[in-house]
């Protein structure tokens, strides 16, 4: 467990607070409406669309445990699973939440509702992004529920049991992400988003993000609550992490040059955000630095095979993506406007509150999680 | 059981009541019959505009007027006007006569009863340099009282009306379609105000109700339409309906009427006799973006 209860009650407490400031900003654009957030009609999504981008690829990164421990089988691999899962879970609630955030009219979320409401489904890429998400929470739900009832009925579950739905969930991995740079590549409105290469560049840059996650949570629960630590599994995300990453900066290198070789309109918002009076230049950059510095390290096996090193990689990853995926991506959609028009967008203290609370709901969420499914390391060992 | 029928029959009791009320004073019955907290309510729970049955549509009319009486204290119509059977309606803009005076821009936004805070207009016109097209070169905010201006040309945009529009592909819950009549329009009181039909429109035709509209009672057009221009509550988007609570019923649009030199040509497409065919047979035509395959019932053309 925690190294003392005081530390833990503490941990919980301050998110109970950020929860707390997060729900009294959220009364505020309640009561107000989004007028007090950043946006307008020119950038008509911002922080809390990049959010829920970023956290659909986090969700979807759980394959990266899942394909090795269920497909290669690598039973050390297999024990971790369950965390795994358990951090989709958290990852796709606060995507839900985020979009719900960002709804003008919330009460009425129930017109999405198949029957009930009136879901404009296939024809919409945002009613597909909401079925499929809820279908990978459901399902992974469901598997942690009956992988959590089996341990405590001491009956172990046999894989070859469950096995078809280790197979969906995987698939719904890789889909919600597909489906989320669907609703952006496909439309021709936005040109910046226009590309085919949407897809694959989340999901890479969504394992590089995923791995490092998992890595840093791995060691929070090895020093929070005595999870053992696998070597196995340690240089697997590392790896995934690499490869990842470099995959991710060739794909951003091929978009670059579409983006530069001619100018079209499809550059222009990258020339904005890259080069020109855009608020995220100096993240952005910073962002693009990080990762080639990242990869540049990882790639050198000494330093790979280093704890310390691959520590500081991931933080320096998460961050990163964050960036480049969050409001990197979306804000510049925006830039400029289809009729050219260019308007800035920066976050307003309710936006930022709101994401904050969103954030701790999720950790919460998770520890509570955690609790339930670490083994405590047996005091003898 | 009695009880069950004692509530009946009270309830009974109160509908009659409600309806002798309705006889004697319809106005007055019209604000007091139901609270503002019973129209709220219904209106949260309200189906959609094309699954409503005419009895329900007629309901959520009045509970429109209803509320412009208490917030406003105005008497408005809410009307819906069907589509005309044979029409489908067109715009043609001529960029010769176009001065960019904007009297279209602030006839829209009057008509309409739209924000007045001056960030909801449906109208853009864009001041080019002569010799470019490039949106991105437009003035979006250029001073209406010196127009026009040498080395000018103006370029106004609203809703194009596709008829294969984005915005409607894009919603997720069909709050937003396209009429028998060709016009694009949107159920205000379906809206989730997800915004991602604006994030689709390849012409930015789409306002957000980032707040409650300022709209001052005074100012307020009281002939409206439930697809058109009634008032709209915040969190919910907006556009140009080509003035849905008049052209469906033989006027014109308020953008047209208003405009001094008559650049705006407005009519239906499927008459062959009609001002916009004999337009888009005679003239050099264009339309925006058609590249993105939009088709838009919305033409440019020039005298010469």
């Amino acid at each position: 467990m925690f190294n003392s209860r005081l530390s833990y009650w503490i941990w919980i407490a301050g998110l109970l607070l950020a929860i707390a400031f997060g729900v009294e900003a959220y009364a505020q654009q309640w009561q107000r409406g989004l007028a007090v957030t950043g946006m307008t009609d020119q950038v008509l999504w911002g922080l809390y669309i990049g959010n829920f981008v970023f956290l659909v690829g986090l969700a979807a990164s759980a394959v990266v445990l899942v394909i090795p421990a269920y497909w290669l089988q690598w039973d050390e691999v297999r024990q971790t699973t369950l965390l795994g899962e358990c951090m989709a879970i958290v990852a796709v609630s606060m995507s839900l939440l985020f979009v719900f955030v960002d709804l003008g009219q919330p009460v009425r979320i129930w017109h999405a509702l198949p029957f009930l409401g009136r879901l404009n489904f296939p024809v919409s890429i945002l009613a597909w992004d909401m079925v499929i998400l809820t279908l990978y929470l459901l399902l992974n739900v469901g598997l942690v529920v009956y992988l959590l009832w089996g341990r405590y009925t001491g009956q172990p579950r046999l894989v070859r049991r469950y096995f078809f739905w280790i197979v969906v969930a995987t698939l719904l991995g890789i889909g919600i992400h597909t489906v989320t740079a669907f609703m952006l590549s496909g439309l021709p409105a936005r040109p910046f988003w226009h590309s085919a290469l949407m897809a694959p560049r989340f999901i890479a840059s969504a394992f590089a993000s995923g791995a490092a996650v998992l890595f840093l949570m791995f060691w929070v629960l090895e020093k929070t609550m005595g999870l053992q630590r696998s070597g196995q599994v340690i240089s697997l995300l590392t790896g995934i992490m690499t490869l990842a990453l470099l995959i991710h900066l060739f794909l951003l290198g091929a978009e670059w040059f579409v983006l530069l070789y001619r100018p079209t309109d499809h550059g222009e918002s990258g020339r904005i955000l890259y080069w020109g009076h855009s608020a995220l230049k100096l993240a952005v950059w910073s962002a693009i630095a990080a990762e080639v510095m990242v990869a540049i390290v990882l790639i050198i096996r000494p330093l790979r095979h280093h704890f310390g090193v691959v520590w500081v990689a991931s933080l320096l990853i998460v961050g990163a993506v964050l960036i480049e995926k969050g409001m990197g991506l979306i804000v510049p959609g925006f830039q400029p406007t289809p009729l050219g028009e260019y308007v800035n967008y920066l976050p307003t203290t309710v936006e930022i509150r709101v994401t904050v609370g969103i954030w701790a709901f999720g950790l919460l969420f998770f520890t509570l999680l955690a609790r339930l499914v670490v083994k405590r390391r047996e005091p003898s060992q | 059981m009695s009880d069950h029928s004692t509530s009946r029959r009270k309830l009974l009791q109160g509908l009659g009541l409600a309806a002798t009320a309705l006889l004697a004073d319809p106005v007055q019955a019209l604000s007091e019959a139901e609270g503002p907290l019973d129209d709220a309510l219904q209106t949260l729970l309200q189906n959609h505009y094309q699954r409503m049955s005419k009895e329900e549509v007629l309901q959520a009319l009045a509970r429109i007027e209803r509320r412009a009486l208490r917030e406003h204290g105005v008497t408005l119509q809410c009307r819906d006007t069907p589509p005309i059977p044979g029409v489908t309606f067109a715009f043609a803009l001529n960029l010769s006569k176009c001065k960019g005076g904007r009297q279209c821009v602030a006839a829209c936004v009057g008509e309409n009863n739209g924000n007045r805070d001056g960030t909801t207009e449906n109208i853009r016109v864009l001041a080019m340099p002569h010799g470019e097209r490039d949106l991105a070169k437009g003035d979006h905010y250029y001073h209406p009282q010196t127009t026009p201006q040498p080395g000018t040309w103006y370029l106004p945009i609203q809703c194009q009306q596709c008829e294969d529009p984005p915005c409607v592909q894009a919603c997720p819950v069909e709050a937003t379609w396209r009429e028998a009549d060709g016009i694009v329009v949107i159920d205000y009181d379906w809206c989730i105000g997800c915004r991602y039909c604006a994030v689709a429109c390849p012409y930015w035709a789409r306002r957000f109700n980032w707040k409650k509209p300022e709209l001052p009672s005074e100012k307020i057009t009281t002939e409206t339409h439930y697809l058109g221009n009634r008032p709209r509550s915040a969190g919910v988007m907006e556009k140009c309906t080509f003035c849905i609570q008049r052209t469906r019923k033989a006027l014109f649009p308020a953008c047209q009427e208003a405009c001094p030199t008559g650049a705006r040509i407005f009519g239906n497409l499927l008459d062959p006799e009609g001002e916009i065919r004999y337009i888009l047979e005679n003239k050099t035509i264009f339309r925006l973006k058609e590249e993105l395959s939009t088709q838009p019932k919305f033409w440019y053309f020039t005298d010469v």
